[in-house]
Parts: structure tokens; sequence; C-alpha cells
């Protein structure tokens, strides 16, 4: 395993103990070696090397940008910072967005910043495990960090998630193919069920393929606990799953008779008819599940830094996601304050959208009101969200060119170091960059002609 | 604007400093450059801010030896519990944050408010390794507070594989290791033996019972840790979350584990100066026994579910070497979280409240869960009444701490109202005429005519926790050489109504002064300035040669670990204003040397 990690000599030249920055893996056993000619890339997989590739990318912003008339040009770094910091502080509501992959240190200031402007700050998870958090929050959770499933579980549930693509070492690093201390053949010591519409590559994988209709999760998930509770499901329920109720109930039976299972459960769940429902439901069977037999559940976050975010907003303020500052204090009401209505609803006047590029992931209406609205991005290479941007930094790479903190898929708080360092004489980090634009607005709001230019600005 | 900062006088108060012995003392206390001084003189008299407290009662600041306030379950309560964030919000100031919560504060709502009840150190009670960078992220965040954690020991893989072996020095080694990598500054053991069998589900029952594979006890988890504890010199005891939490008829239990460390000598090999005190600011204690009111339960079943306190206090009435803090229950929105898992568990088949869990792999889990107390209850009721028996049977108050285990019991800011229940017998019975009658009938409450004195106040609040951690080397008292941290209250000790037990709380609750290293941090309540608090933790040493050794096994069991041995460790970065404490520094390591 990983232990040469320990023994292999130092050999400078190639960095050890990388952390990946890009899904909520945070695999942090990669080697990099970065020269003239390239960077080498080693334990990463597929997704994660292309990400370590755009460190020598030729489509990297490398200087600020400004919008002006319509036409984009260069910009110096102060007047980027300054024209960023105008657009936020004359805002009366904007929104500002905390991309996942970046760290929690970046998105700390933007919640500062948020609360010190009246506006809002969300995060990637408003469109996708944010149901699943509201699930939490009607049941809590029974989960375990990743490596108690490694030593211990011997029976794995992908249930709406296919993480062969989504995140491609969750099975070598985490769940199935480890040798842990009670599982120490690996994949042999495990059974491995997959419940999804589609016949994935990890359904293909996996010992049982559990193929419900689309849109109908909630309601195996019900007959589960009805089957748990010694009931029998109305048998309506085959129908709308499409699951005969034996093949329910052998599932059943293999999930109580195990020493150690572990659900994982993707945006299947949070993202199909029902949403935070389906969460709440998948958390309840688990809850019911550990009267039988040792059961845990997590989520496969998506993006790296994702879980960062509901951990910090809910530490600094108390809300995990989409929270409003505007009345001084934060406020939390998903489907009100959280992105895609504040958009959709024209309810924000301006947005400083930080490693992310929702203008490609969000609904239409949403994106042609971010292009009526200023908006200031920081990010590494050109989107769509950069190209309606007037303000564009550019980013930095977090875990490759400044350190900082990434929370993994389980919670578990993982600290990067870099092995480079940024390319920028004018800033270190997101964390930096965030923190310059955050002194900026506080010296602006505060200055006493503040009254008066925004009366100027207005006239414009 | 004075040229000197952090220089004060506080005049002609009522001054309670068990420590030194004072009680009631009207005195003037001298703060220079956020220090006790003796005397003010020159640039620095003429500068002081002076604080006129006559008629008021002064003590050292507070300190919360246990406290749920940052960490992964504390914020795993704030995320499952939007209902207890929508009710209680703070708007920011100039100088403030806003936030939320009510059982389960955001960071810095939390800090303002302790620091508004006159609480300036405030321990966090349970550091899983693992996530210790999460515990340090959100003590960082916390504003005004003076800090630390107990790392949380008593399940370890690697502590249960050297004891079974009978390997202490090994045990120490990595003990040692482990408080430096993750900056911890004591020991926390919760459910010993039992939350390792919860990775499969199960739990121990009694101190004999071997837990599953590594088929250890809990006896010997409590002695060997303990000794570690004392071979290490560390300022503080073991702090020993024990087991069958919660269930009825444990107090039996709880009382054959503080005998487990009985004979152990209390040595506390810090490296420090230590402020002068005229009573030993030392710990004499080598067991130190968490929220002893959910461990004090009589009966055998829920139906004859009765308080077990007279029997456990009993015993500790006998010994000198225990110090328990009550985890009293003051009624009210609570969230449980512990590190005992199973204990969680057991409590949601009970309830079939919200409930999370989190075990954290090769070391330790956790559990939260949403609840209430409520006076109709008989159950809850004779809680309440056992969290203040654990108080007031125990006669010595240096072997007593309040808290309510916040927030376990109930929150830190019931604090006042728990101090007039131990000040007052009419509160008290007051309170039983509200509640179910299994209050007094369950108990010997009821009985109890005892009425604790501001002195004693003091030391429960104050002196005695900061001894029992280990911090009376500057908290705790108002000694030459102490932190400047400083509660006036606006009672007049002359003038005590123990009567008027809603005006007393409303006192507490709101001090005139609460001062932090000779600066006013809060006044009546509210907010005046956010100084950065200092991070305390540990840095034990053993000989190289054993550290060796230990680390040689470290690499070989690391790699069940889900994160590399490189990234393991918390960097300094994720704390502000730290403090090392060196303990067992070279010279006495040679007694640890293997021989
Ligand atoms: S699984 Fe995720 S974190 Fe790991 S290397 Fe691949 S992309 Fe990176
Ligand atoms: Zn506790």
């Amino acid at each position: 395993m990983k232990s040469e990690i320990l023994e292999v000599p130092e050999r400078p030249e190639i960095a050890k103990n990388i952390v990946c920055p890009v899904c909520g893996a945070s695999c942090d056993d990669i080697q990099v070696k970065l020269s003239g000619d390239g960077i080498v890339v080693r334990n990463a997989c597929k997704m994660g090397n292309a990400k370590f590739q755009e460190i020598v990318s030729g489509h990297r912003i490398r200087q600020p940008l400004i919008r002006e008339n319509g036409a984009v040009r260069p910009a110096q770094w102060e007047e980027a910072i300054e024209r960023a910091a105008e657009i936020l502080a004359s805002a009366s509501r904007p929104l500002l967005f905390m991309g996942s992959e970046t760290s929690c240190e970046a998105m700390e200031v933007g919640l500062h910043l948020g609360e010190l402007l009246g506006g809002v700050v969300d995060s990637n998870a408003t469109v996708c495990h944010g149901p699943t958090t509201m699930g939490i929050q009607e049941s809590g959770r029974v989960g375990a960090t990743a490596g108690q499933s490694k030593s211990r579980s011997d029976l794995v549930v992908y249930w709406g998630s296919n993480p062969l693509e989504s995140m491609p070492r969750h099975m070598s690093r985490y769940a199935i193919y480890p040798r842990g201390y009670w599982t120490r053949r690996g994949r042999f010591d495990r059974t491995v069920i997959t419940v999804d519409p589609r016949r994935s590559i990890t359904a293909e994988n996996s010992d049982l393929h559990i193929q419900l209709l689309p849109n109908s999760d909630h309601e195996l998930l019900m007959a589960l606990l009805t089957l748990l509770h010694g009931k029998r499901p109305h048998p309506s329920v085959e129908r709308t799953t499409g699951v005969p109720i034996s093949q329910m109930e052998e599932m059943l039976d293999m999930m109580k008779s195990c020493k150690f299972g572990s659900i994982y459960v993707g945006l299947g769940i949070a993202s199909s008819y029902g949403k935070h429902r389906n969460a709440e439901a998948a958390l309840n069977l688990v809850k019911e599940l550990n009267g039988h037999t040792k059961f845990v559940i997590g989520a496969l976050r998506g993006h790296c830094n994702v879980a960062g975010f509901n951990q910090i907003a809910s530490y600094l303020y108390g809300f995990p996601f989409g929270l409003d500052f505007s009345r001084g204090y934060p406020r939390y009401n998903p489907g009100e304050y959280t992105s895609v209505d504040l958009l959709r609803d024209r309810d924000v006047d301006a947005a400083l959208i930080l490693s992310a590029d929702p203008v490609s992931h969000f609904p239409a209406t949403c994106s042609e009101y971010m292009a009526e609205i200023p908006v200031v991005c920081i990010d590494i290479s050109p989107c769509p969200t950069t190209m309606l941007s007037d303000v564009v930094l550019p980013g930095v790479i977090d875990a490759m060119e400044c350190d900082g903190t990434f929370y993994r898929l389980d919670d578990v708080p993982i600290y990067f170091q870099p092995f480079t360092k940024s390319p920028f004489s004018f800033t270190e980090s997101n964390a930096d960059t965030m923190e310059q634009i955050f002194k900026r607005v506080k010296a602006i709001k505060s200055a006493p002609q503040y009254a008066s230019s925004q009366r100027h600005r207005s006239g414009c | 604007m004075a040229a000197t900062t952090n220089t004060m006088i506080i005049r002609n108060g009522y001054v309670f400093d068990p420590l030194n012995g004072i009680d009631g003392d009207v005195t003037d206390i001298f703060i220079k450059e956020g220090t006790i001084v003796s005397d003010l003189s020159g640039a620095y008299e003429r500068d002081a801010i002076v604080i006129d407290a006559a008629g008021k009662t002064v003590m050292p600041g507070g300190v919360d030896s246990h406290s749920h306030v940052a960490g992964a379950k504390v914020n795993a309560g704030r995320l499952m519990r939007p209902e207890d964030h929508y009710k209680s919000a703070r708007i920011k100031t100039d100088i403030t944050h806003s936030g939320s919560g009510y059982t389960v504060p955001s960071v810095y709502k939390q800090g303002y408010d302790y620091a508004a009840m006159g609480y300036t150190t405030v321990f966090e009670a349970a550091m899983p390794p693992l996530e210790a960078r999460h515990t340090h992220e959100e003590m960082r965040s916390t504003p005004i507070l003076d800090m630390g954690a107990y790392m949380v020991m008593g399940n370890n893989w690697f502590i249960m594989r050297y004891l079974k072996e009978g390997d202490l020095e090994k045990a120490a080694a990595y003990v040692a290791w482990m408080m430096r990598a993750h900056k911890a500054y004591g020991i926390k053991c919760v459910n010993p033996a039992g939350v390792e069998n919860w990775g499969w589900a199960k739990n121990v029952h009694g101190l004999d019972e071997p837990n599953i594979h590594f088929e250890i006890t809990p006896r010997e988890i409590i002695r060997g840790l303990a000794e570690v504890n004392e071979m290490l010199g560390l300022p503080m005891s073991l702090h020993l979350h024990a087991n069958n939490l919660g269930h009825p008829g444990n107090w039996e239990l709880a009382r054959d584990s503080l005998m487990i460390t009985s004979g152990l000598d209390a040595k506390n090999r810090s490296d420090l100066e230590w402020a002068q005190t005229r009573e030993s600011a030392r710990r004499k204690q080598t067991v130190y026994l968490a929220h002893a009111q959910f461990n004090a339960y009589g009966g055998s079943s829920w139906r004859d579910f009765c308080s077990g306190a007279p029997d456990l206090a009993k015993y500790i009435n006998q010994v000198d070497d225990v110090v328990i803090d009550s985890g009293s229950v003051p009624f009210g929105p609570a969230t449980t979280m512990t590190g005992d898992g199973p204990a969680q568990h057991d409590l949601y088949m009970l309830t079939g409240q919200k409930w999370s869990n989190c075990d954290v792999e090769m070391e330790c889990g956790s559990g939260v869960l949403s609840l209430v107390y409520m006076k109709s209850s008989p159950v809850h009721s004779v809680q309440w009444a056992i969290g203040l028996e654990v108080m007031l049977l125990v006669d010595d108050p240096w072997k007593t701490i309040m808290t309510t285990d916040h927030p376990n019991g109930g929150i830190f800011t019931s604090y006042p109202q728990l101090i007039t229940w131990l000040m007052s017998k009419k509160a008290r019975d007051d309170t039983a005429k509200e509640c179910h009658k299994w209050a007094y009938d369950k108990s010997s409450l009821g009985g109890v005519d005892r009425e604790m004195s501001l002195y004693e106040i003091a030391v429960v609040t104050r002196a005695n926790p900061a001894r029992t951690i280990g911090m009376a080397y500057r908290k705790g008292h108002l000694g030459l050489g102490a932190d400047g941290d400083v509660t006036v209250y606006d009672i007049n000790p002359e003038k005590l109504d123990l009567n008027d037990t809603p005006a007393l709380r409303a006192k507490l609750a709101r001090p005139d002064y609460t001062i932090k290293d000779g600066g006013v941090v809060a006044r009546k309540g509210e907010i005046l300035a956010v100084p950065e608090g200092r991070r305390f933790y540990c840095r034990p040493y053993v000989d190289e040669g054993l550290e060796k050794e230990m680390h040689a096994d470290l690499k070989e069991w690391f790699k069940y670990y889900t994160v590399g041995y490189a990234n393991y460790p918390v960097p300094d970065k994720y704390l502000t204003n730290p403090v090392a404490i060196p303990v067992n520094s070279p010279q006495e390591t040679i007694a640890l040397v293997r021989r």
C-alpha cells in the first residue's frame, strides 16, 4: 500500500503527498515532477491528471481582464481589484458564489465579504448535494470516515452514483479494492450492490444491480424500510419502481446480514424526483438498519471542496449553504436565498464567482440575467462565465500553487501543500485575491465620500 | 489615549479568589500589560484604566473545562439543526460578526456569548485526532477566548495494541507524538473499549468485558492511559467519560471506574513559570470524571429509574484523587454530542430524534442528537436533580466543577441559572414544584439544605476547573503573574438576596465587566473589544530511541488510514497565538528511557 511513501528515499525533484484538487476523494498520495518539459503525475486518475496538466496549459488566464463598453481589454492588477471592489461595494445585494475547486481559506473571505455587504453567499452544493444536506437536516446522518469503511465494510451500496466515472479512485482507495484491516482480500471480501436506472460501468462491476425505474428512489427506499419493519409493501410498488419485491427482499437480506454496510449516494438521489425527501428516506433507512447491524451512509461529493463550504459556513454562521446576510445576520431558506432562485428571480444586482462556471451549469434564464448584471470572476482558464464577466482575475491553482484546506467527501479536513508557487507577482492564492478585494471593499464602504461616489456612479 | 495598554486598576470590589484564599475581602486588583501585579506606579498608575467595583463582586475570569464548542461533531450538530439557528440570530456590529444558533451556536456567537457571561477560557473536551484540523479551524475562528482541546484516545488502535502488549513506554511515546502532531492539550477517554465495538454496532457493558478483536477491557485502558498520563506528567489528568453512559444503574460502574486510578501519583511535569497562589495550584486528582450526572443513575430500568448520586458522592467524599464535572441539566433544548457513538444510538432508539453519527477510522467515533429536556418528563426531572446533587453532595467544592457538558445537558448560557440553584434552596424548591414529582421523589435533592457561597461558586467555575486541567499556572485566580482575566458582577455580597433569584440570575448572566488580559471585552453583555485568544497545547517529550521504535510500528499500521502519514499532523497555521507547553522536558526523560 502507501507505506512506500514513508520509505522511498527523498528525491527532491519529485514532490510527494500532493493532494489532488479535483473531486471529493481528495487523494493525498499524488506524486508530481514538474520540469521544463512539462509535468509528470503519478497515482492520479485520468480526471486528476488532466487538472494537473492545466498548470502548464496555454489556456491559462495570466492577466486580469476588464470589460469596457462591451469590449474586453487586459488590465493592471490594481485596476482590476479596484473595479471588482467598486462593483461589489455599489451593489445593493450581491451574490458571492464560492466554487468548490478552491480552499476553505478563500471561501471564508467570501463569507466575510457577504456579511460585510449584506449579500448572499452560496456554493456548488446549491446545485449538487444541497438536497442531500437538506435530507440530513430532516433526519441526521449516520456516517463514518472513509477508512472505517475501508477496514470493515463487507457490503457496499452505490445508490444513484457511478464512482468509476465521477470519483474514479473511490473504489480503489476507499471502498472496494483496498485491503483493509478486516477486509484483507480487498474486493473478494466485499459485496457490491448498485442501485441505478442505467447499466453504468459501476453497475456492471457489481454483484447485484437493482435497475429501478428513473425517479422511483423514494418509493424503493420506503419499500425497503417497510420490509425492514417486518411488513409487506403494497404490490403496486413493483410497478412504480420496476423492481420485484422478491429482489427487494434479496437486497435487504444482504444488507441485514452483512457485518458493516456502507451506502454511497450520488446525484441520482439528490437530483431525481423527491430530492431531499429521497435523501431523508435513505438516511432513515440507515438509521433503522443500525438496530440490526452496522450501517453508514455518505455522499460522493463531486467537487474537491464542496463539502468544505458546507462545513465552514455552518461553523462561521450556522447554515450550510445559501446564506443571506441582507438583514445583518445569516438567514437560510433554500429556494429563496439560493443562487439559481435569486438569479431567476432577478433578485441580486451583481455577482462574484470564485472558481466555478455557473453559466454552464445553471438554467439558461440565470445565465441570461448574469449577462445583464456586473460580474466579477476569479478563474484559471476561460469558460462561459469568464466570457460574460466584467472583471476577470487570474486564479491560482489550489494544492498546486498554494497551501490551504479541503474537506474530503467524508468531511475529513485535508491540509494541502503546493509543489510550486503562484505564477503571479500580485497574488499568492485565491484566498489572497479575495482578501485584497475584501480590503478594498471595506475601504470604499468606510470612506466618507462613499455616499457621494454612490450618487455619481448611478448618474453615469 | 493611554501610553500603556491593558493596564487597569479594579478598585474596592469584594474579591473572591479561592486559590489565594480571598473570600470577599474588599481589595484592589492591579493589572499591568495584561498580567496581575501587586501594585502600579508611575506612568502605569497614571494611565491605568480604573474600574470602580465598590459594592460589586470580583472574580477571576470564568474557566470552562468541559464544553463542546469546536470540531466535527459540534458542526454536525449545527448542520443538521437549522431549526436551532432560525430562532437565535445575532446581528453584526462594527466590531463583531453576526451568527446564529441556540444550542449549537456558530463560533463567533459562541465566543461573544461566553465573554458576555464573564468567561474567558474554554476547553473543547473531545477532539478526534484525524479531524483535529477541523477543531483547530473552529477554535482559530473563535473570538476572545483562550482555548485548548483534549484528544480522544480511549479506543485508539495503537493505544489498545500497546496496552494489550503491556508496553506502557511505547504507549506514552505514541501519546506524546500525537499530542505534538495534533496540538492537543490533554487526554480524553470516551467509553473505553466500547466505541471500538461500535464499529460492529456493539458496545461493552462492564469494566472487565474485553472488546472484539483487540481483546482489551475498559479497566485496562483506563489504567493504562492514566499511567501514561502521569508518566508523561501532563498538566491535566485523564478526562474520563465512563462506560454505560446514560443507562439506569450506571453509578456503580462509574464508582468502580474512579477506583481504577487510585494509588497513582498526580505528577504535573510541565515546564512553566507559575503565577503566585496561596493554596497549591497543582492538581491532586489522577482522574477527572466527565459529566457525572450522566453516570450517576440508580435503578435498573427507566421504570424504576432514580438518582445514584448519593452513592457516587459517598465514594468521592472518601478519596482525594478524583474531580468531577457535573454535566447538569437546566431543562430546555439541547443537542447531545459525545464521542460515545453507541450511547447516542441508544438515545436514538429511545427518542427517535434526529441522529448523526461519525465513526473515525482507527481512533474513535461520535454521535449527535437533538433533544429537549422537559420539566414534565419524569426522567428529565430526575436528571435535573442529579445534576445538582453531584455538585451539592460532594462536600469539598475542590472536587467538583460546574458544567452542563454544553450542549449535552443544556447550554452554557444557562450557567447563571445553574448557579442560582446551587446557591439557593428556595430556587431549587421553586423549580421542583414545576417539575414532574420524580425530581424530588427519586432523588435526595429535596432534603439537601446546602447553599453554595459566592466563594464556592468561584471554586467550581474558576479556581477548580483551572487547577484540575493544569491551567492554574495562569488562569482561575488573581495571584501575581496570573493573566489579567477578571469578571466584575453587579452583585453586592452583603446584600445578596437569595429569594430574588431572577435578579441574581440576570446579574450573573450580564456582568458589569468581562476583562481579558487587562482589557474590557464585554460590558453588561455588550461586546466592546474582540482580541484574539490563545491556543494551549502540550509538547511532551520522550526518549528519542523509544520514539523511533514507536514510529516503526506507526508506519506499519498507517496503511489502514486513508490519509498519508505526511499529511496527518496539524500544522501551526491552524492555531492563533499558540502556546506550547513543554512537558517532560529532556532532563526528566531519563526515567522514561527503555531499559
Ligand atoms: S479520484 Fe478524484 S481526487 Fe483522486 S486523483 Fe481522481 S480526480 Fe483526483
Ligand atoms: Zn462532553
